[in-house]
């Protein structure tokens, strides 16, 4: 196996796809957005509880997609958790950097979302990788059209 | 009857000799020898576009080199030499498809500009509110979307005819959406998806007995068999260039000349006209009334040299020895476990749309990849066949005659890769 391929697929991503964390849609939530990739037909639904103080108590997701996306999205519930809504767009940005390869200064700590990084040797996979965070995105923008990736 | 020799040569075949040396015929396409991700490169996407022979990519070379100048203008040499040239090639289309006259033949982009032709200057000439057009449930967007906007604008209703769950059109419930409002079929000839190899000069008749007109489209038929559109008696048969081993931005489409002689233009501009002024303009006759502006010049040309290529092994042999590694291929692929192929028409060309149940078609796509095959992953521009199978999309190996069983073997072994991958 090739070592890009390796460092793609790593087992934390296989464990992640095979039981993804917070799946499902969740009984209470305030903030709510679909993403699509038309590209590979990915779709998913992004639930969030965002409360006074602008801080993400809960993510949840559901939908269908590949392997990456589905990982990505599974890290990222775990990852917002507690956060406040500037840290999780700066989160957004320090990991879309990453796989695009593109890392700057005063990037933020992005902890376990590193095992994503083999991405940035398959440029055709980086949409599947940003789905849900796109999708994130749109949910704290509270906007009403689904997201796509295009 | 067979004569002796005929049954000499069927033995042969029977022996296990295949219909044509693919090992001899890969050496005239250079892109297939050369490595990627370190594997060398095996090339199974040519449902999406196919690679050139030497010789096209020779004749592009040689025009642009020196026999080029614009066509059907200048009076000088190279004028008239680039306007030959063109004009045989739409001979040599003419030919391939056994076209009556070579007037009935247009250049344009590809099929998708064909399909829009015929829907914005045939269609709006010819669709009014309540009037329909029937196609099938496993047309590209390129025979659906174009109706949607005819549709929009003349009221026209689009209906749609169903498939088995093999991926075969129901041709008794095709016959059901046929009344005499259908005013046109749009139909593919073989689906790009699928596989599926439709019988259009069936549906053709049954269609002409209603009075409507038939579009087929030959995006996927041309690079895989002989078409004869005399025989299938078909109105309108649109194809693109580049995936019959021609250029890219350059295709044809064949219409009865009469029902393109009644057509208003599609476009307007130079090249289409008879004599312009301000107040009145007269347009040119078929063909050139519906080439406005200068033509892709070299890439008629080059289509022309792609077409010779294909005579030259025998669009007979093409076809049997597609349906020779089509059957080997799924004999092949049926060892792998958990694995399905989404098409199994009686009736196929060599295109295997697979799915694992548990690995998505993306995941797969790179794995495969890594192995040095290229294979397409996607809902190949069939969102409603995807939705119609409850897939978001399939991944996708298309064969053709360059390919060989080895091929077939590396497309087997990097998918156990992949099977491994993500457990048994």
């Amino acid at each position: 196996m090739s070592d890009d391929l390796r460092d793609l697929y790593q087992e934390v991503i296989f464990d992640h796809n095979r039981n993804p964390r917070n799946f499902g849609k969740p009984e209470g939530f305030n903030r709510r957005a679909e993403g699509f990739n038309p590209l590979c037909g990915d779709r998913l639904t992004v639930y969030m509880q965002v409360d006074e103080e602008g801080v993400i108590q809960d993510v949840h997701f559901d939908g269908k997609g590949c392997a990456i996306s589905t990982a990505s999205a599974s890290l990222m519930t775990e990852t917002l958790r507690g956060k406040t809504v500037a840290e999780a767009e700066a989160l957004f940005k320090g990991f879309h950097d990453l796989i695009m390869d593109e890392s700057g200064a005063g990037a933020p700590d992005l902890g376990k979302l590193r095992v994503l990084e083999g991405v940035k040797a398959y440029p055709s996979r980086v949409k599947c990788a940003t789905l849900a965070w796109h999708t994130v995105h749109a949910a704290l923008d509270e906007q009403d059209e689904p997201v796509t990736t295009e | 009857m067979m004569s002796a020799k005929d049954t000499t040569a069927q033995a042969v075949s029977a022996a296990g000799e295949p219909a044509l040396d693919a090992e001899r015929l890969r050496a005239d396409f250079p892109a297939l020898h050369q490595q990627v991700r370190g594997k060398p490169l095996v090339y199974l996407d040519n449902a999406a576009t196919a690679h050139k022979p030497q010789a096209v990519i020779d004749a592009v070379n040689r025009c642009y080199s020196r026999d080029y100048s614009n066509v059907h203008r200048g009076v000088h040499y190279l004028s008239e030499k680039a306007t030959e040239e063109y004009e045989q090639a739409r001979e040599k289309v003419r030919a391939f498809l056994n076209a009556r006259e070579s007037r009935e033949i247009v250049f344009l982009r590809g099929t998708t500009e064909a399909v829009n032709l015929v829907a914005q200057s045939w269609g709006r000439q010819h669709l009014k509110s309540g009037d329909e057009v029937l196609i099938t449930e496993m047309e590209h967007h390129a025979n659906i979307v174009p109706w949607q906007l005819l549709s929009e604008q003349t009221g026209a209703v689009l209906r749609v005819a169903p498939i088995t769950d093999e991926g075969e059109l129901i041709v008794e419930e095709f016959e059901k959406r046929l009344g005499p409002r259908t005013k046109l079929v749009g139909i593919t000839h073989v689906s790009n998806a699928l596989g599926t190899i439709n019988p259009v000069k069936q549906i053709a008749a049954l269609a002409h007995a209603q009075g409507a007109r038939v579009l087929v489209d030959g995006a996927q038929s041309v690079p895989h068999m002989g078409v004869d559109v005399q025989d299938l008696d078909c109105d309108f048969y649109a194809f693109s260039g580049h995936k019959a081993y021609g250029p890219t931005g350059i295709g044809a489409l064949y219409a009865k000349a009469d029902v393109l002689e009644s057509m208003p233009p599609y476009q307007g501009g130079g090249e289409m006209i008879r004599q312009v002024t301000f107040k009145k303009t007269t347009f040119a006759a078929i063909p050139q009334k519906f080439e406005a502006g200068t033509p892709h010049i070299v890439g008629a040309i080059a289509l022309g040299i792609a077409l010779d290529y294909l005579q030259g092994i025998g669009m007979d042999a093409i076809a049997r020895y597609d349906r020779e590694l089509l059957d080997y291929a799924h004999r092949a692929l049926g060892d792998i476990p958990k694995l399905r192929v989404v098409g199994t028409a009686r009736d196929k060309a060599s295109i295997l749309s697979l799915v694992f149940d548990d690995i998505h078609p993306h995941d797969l796509g790179t794995i495969v990849d890594s192995e040095g095959v290229a294979i397409r992953t996607g809902h190949h521009c069939c969102m409603p066949l995807m939705e119609r199978y409850c897939l978001p999309a399939t991944a996708r190996a298309s064969l053709a005659f360059y390919n060989t069983r080895a091929d077939v073997d590396a497309l087997v072994a990097a998918l156990q890769k992949a099977r491994e991958m993500f457990g048994p």
